[in-house]
């Protein structure tokens, strides 16, 4: 069909961060079609340089409030990796805690109020209050004890206090434990299985567009892969997280302040929907029956399905999260100092899923166990490649819709990412300039 | 006629507005007493005129110039929202180095791709009226303002150091236990919760109206540390207050 079209979305709502969609196309000839990233840099690189390994993970952490708890716990990884500090079972477990509660309150807060306004026809959560009260009020449920797990663990769920180099200022009280485990099993399970409903019920309104694609996520021999574990690439396989640089390939395209990453192709996908591509056999049967209810199927190649992985991630992490509390509580809670005091001093590595894909750090210290380097590679910036890809084959096949209808596809399209902009300009590669 | 309140983020990580989603408990009931106009990280509407404007985030190339005269030209209360909008917060380390050795860093030959100016808090710009401190704002503190202005009353102000409030929670001073604390000279209202949660005050909510920076430092290296590391910890989120 030979066809003008001009679409130029300013400002996108409902993401985190400033990003434009523009798709030009002439004569039916598709000329453009990406996410340009207009978000203002702010070099947290530069600002890293000659600081004390005990303040990098709280400089970091500002790099995000949704995923602060993401790079806070890499940042520390990635320290410890550098100075050789051993950290306890303990600390491990309490992190992996951490993790599933900001996974659960960040995958809750995309599904409930990012992404389910466009599969109910609304502007945003808000008139949804009056529409359907009870599903709101089922969100926000789950939002607070998935917050409760960052106040009571980590001491604020935004830009957490407590996790430091080697382990933690204040380790929580059994009672508390016990409160954030009642509370997940009263409450947030029957919630997660009630929101599986939910989507099962929405799950028609989602686009029906597939585009096979390199999918990139941890990996873990022991479960399903966000706190450690080795990078994995559904093309290639496995690759150690020291070799990262292989992976990301960064590069600078002049419609995004915001760099792309390309590996075994052209672009590849991070997040929910590469973590369930290559994990999935790894969940439990809880999630994995979430996800045989909302049609979510191994190898899923539609980008739009992320949130519904997202959604089977929340049960996952629900049921998850009992059982790490009571390996804690059987382990006997020990009142433990962090481990502090450097082994050795220069490079070190750091890799977790944080909820929008595989997040990493890599920082190297001097002598003082000050930062004289440091390399940060953001999730979103590594999707956004994949994102104008998906863009250059969607735009053909819905060219018959409105520009409205067309319009919209492509904000659900990004929107379905998760993409979080100001995390994506935040970090980018860095060599310092002694 | 419930007032009109918008959301405006600059240069940030948007945790103050993510605050603000987490108000779970509450956010029900707030939103019966405003009406909220305009907020892009949760919702598609925009609006002409705002009776309550609040800005998160710093102010850091020049089309954040342009969009804070507009907003504050269409604003009756203009408010800055934690640390970046207050004083610049962490985004003003950027600020002590040499800016193109800054651009440098990230984009190396496409260094002049994108304008970048030094991080600036909101009121180096446009008239502010309200502040809200902190890195992350506290959501009492956003209610307690939010409150005062829609019943049309002066909000709160704190002028004491996070000290005092650490005392009232009757922890240990930071400096027995052998760390190094901005608590003397940062303003309180945070409740201490960094320190009481055992980790030290990293001066997020700035510095107090005349705060004794001379003393703290003598404080702080005689605790241990250098002179350098000492001013390094003082700039964290003061770079743009501190003249050392």
């Amino acid at each position: 069909m030979s066809r003008d079209l001009n679409i130029k979305v300013h400002h996108l709502t409902r993401v985190e961060g400033h990003g434009n969609i523009v798709v030009n196309m002439k004569d039916g000839v598709l000329e453009k079609a990406h996410l340009s990233i207009v978000e203002p840099p702010r070099f947290f690189e530069a600002m890293l340089k000659g600081r004390s390994f005990h303040e990098a993970a709280i400089i970091t952490s500002r790099i995000c409030g949704i995923c602060s708890l993401g790079h806070q716990l890499t940042s520390l990884v990635t320290t410890e990796d550098a100075l050789g500090l051993e950290i306890s079972e303990q600390t491990r477990l309490l992190r992996k805690l951490l993790v599933h509660g900001a996974t659960m309150q960040s995958n809750i807060l995309h599904a409930y109020f990012l992404a389910a306004p466009d599969l109910l026809g609304a502007g945003s959560v808000f008139p949804l209050i009056a529409t359907h009260k009870d599903v709101v009020l089922r969100a926000l449920r789950m939002k607070r004890v998935a917050n409760d797990i960052g106040d009571i663990v980590s001491g604020r769920a935004v830009h957490p206090i407590t996790p430091v180099p080697g382990g933690f200022t204040r380790i929580p009280e059994k009672a508390e434990l016990l409160e954030i485990k009642r509370k997940l099993l009263e409450e947030t399970l029957p919630d997660g299985l009630e929101t599986v409903k939910t989507m099962q019920a929405l799950a028609g309104a989602i686009p029906q567009f597939e585009r096979e694609t390199e999918y990139i996520s941890l990996k873990n021999a022991d479960e399903y892969a966000l706190y450690e574990g080795a990078i994995f690439s559904s093309d290639s396989g496995s690759i150690p997280v020291k070799d990262y640089l292989d992976v990301t390939n960064e590069f600078v395209v002049d419609h995004s302040t915001s760099k792309h990453a390309r590996y075994n192709r052209n672009s590849y996908f991070v997040g929910a929907l590469a973590r369930w591509n290559n994990n999935h056999a790894q969940l439990g049967e809880e999630a994995l029956a979430a996800a045989e209810a909302m049609g979510l199927k191994p190898n899923c190649y539609n980008p739009y399905m992320n949130t519904i992985a997202q959604v089977v991630e929340v049960v996952h992490c629900v049921v998850d999260s009992v059982r790490i509390i009571d390996t804690l509580i059987a382990n006997g809670l020990k009142n433990e100092k962090p481990n502090q005091t450097p082994t050795r001093y220069g490079r070190g590595f750091g890799s977790n899923e944080v909820p929008r894909g595989i997040l990493f750090h890599d920082y190297t210290y001097d002598n003082k166990g000050n930062i004289i380097q440091a390399n940060c590679v953001i999730p979103t910036g590594q999707n956004l490649a994949n994102i104008d890809n998906d863009m250059l084959k969607l735009v053909p096949e819905i060219i018959n819709k409105s520009k409205e209808e067309i319009t919209l596809n492509l904000e659900m399209l990004v929107r379905a990412y998760d993409p979080c902009i100001s995390c994506s300009v935040h970090m980018l590669e860095v060599d310092f300039i002694e | 006629m419930k007032p009109k309140v918008a959301f405006f983020d600059f240069t940030s990580c948007e945790g103050c507005q993510l605050n603000k989603l987490n108000l779970e408990n509450d956010l029900l009931d707030i939103l019966k007493h405003i009406d909220l106009v305009e907020f892009r990280e949760a919702m598609d509407d925009k609006a002409d005129f705002y009776d309550i404007a609040f800005i998160e985030g710093s102010i850091s190339s020049p089309s954040c110039v342009e969009r804070i005269h507009d907003i504050r030209r269409r604003s009756k209360i203009l408010v800055a929202l934690g640390a970046c909008a207050v004083n610049g917060g962490v985004n003003a380390m950027k600020n002590l180095h040499p800016i193109d050795e800054v651009r440098e860093t990230v984009y190396k030959e496409d260094k002049y791709l994108f304008a970048t100016l030094p991080a600036m808090a909101v009121s180096a710009i446009v008239k502010v009226d309200y502040e809200v401190h902190g890195c992350p704002m506290t959501q009492q503190d956003f209610l307690k303002l939010l409150i005062a202005l829609v019943l049309g009353k002066e909000p709160p102000k704190y002028g004491s150091p996070v000290c005092v409030e650490c005392k009232l929670n009757e922890n240990e001073c930071l400096y027995n236990r052998g760390m190094v604390c901005l608590g003397p000279i940062t303003r309180g209202g945070c409740d201490a919760i960094c320190p009481s949660f055992g980790q030290f005050c990293t001066g997020c909510r700035g510095l107090l109206d005349d705060p004794n920076l001379d003393g703290m430092l003598e404080v702080m290296t005689s605790h241990g540390i250098s002179l350098d590391e000492a001013k390094k910890r003082m700039l964290l989120y003061n770079a743009n207050e501190v003249q050392l």
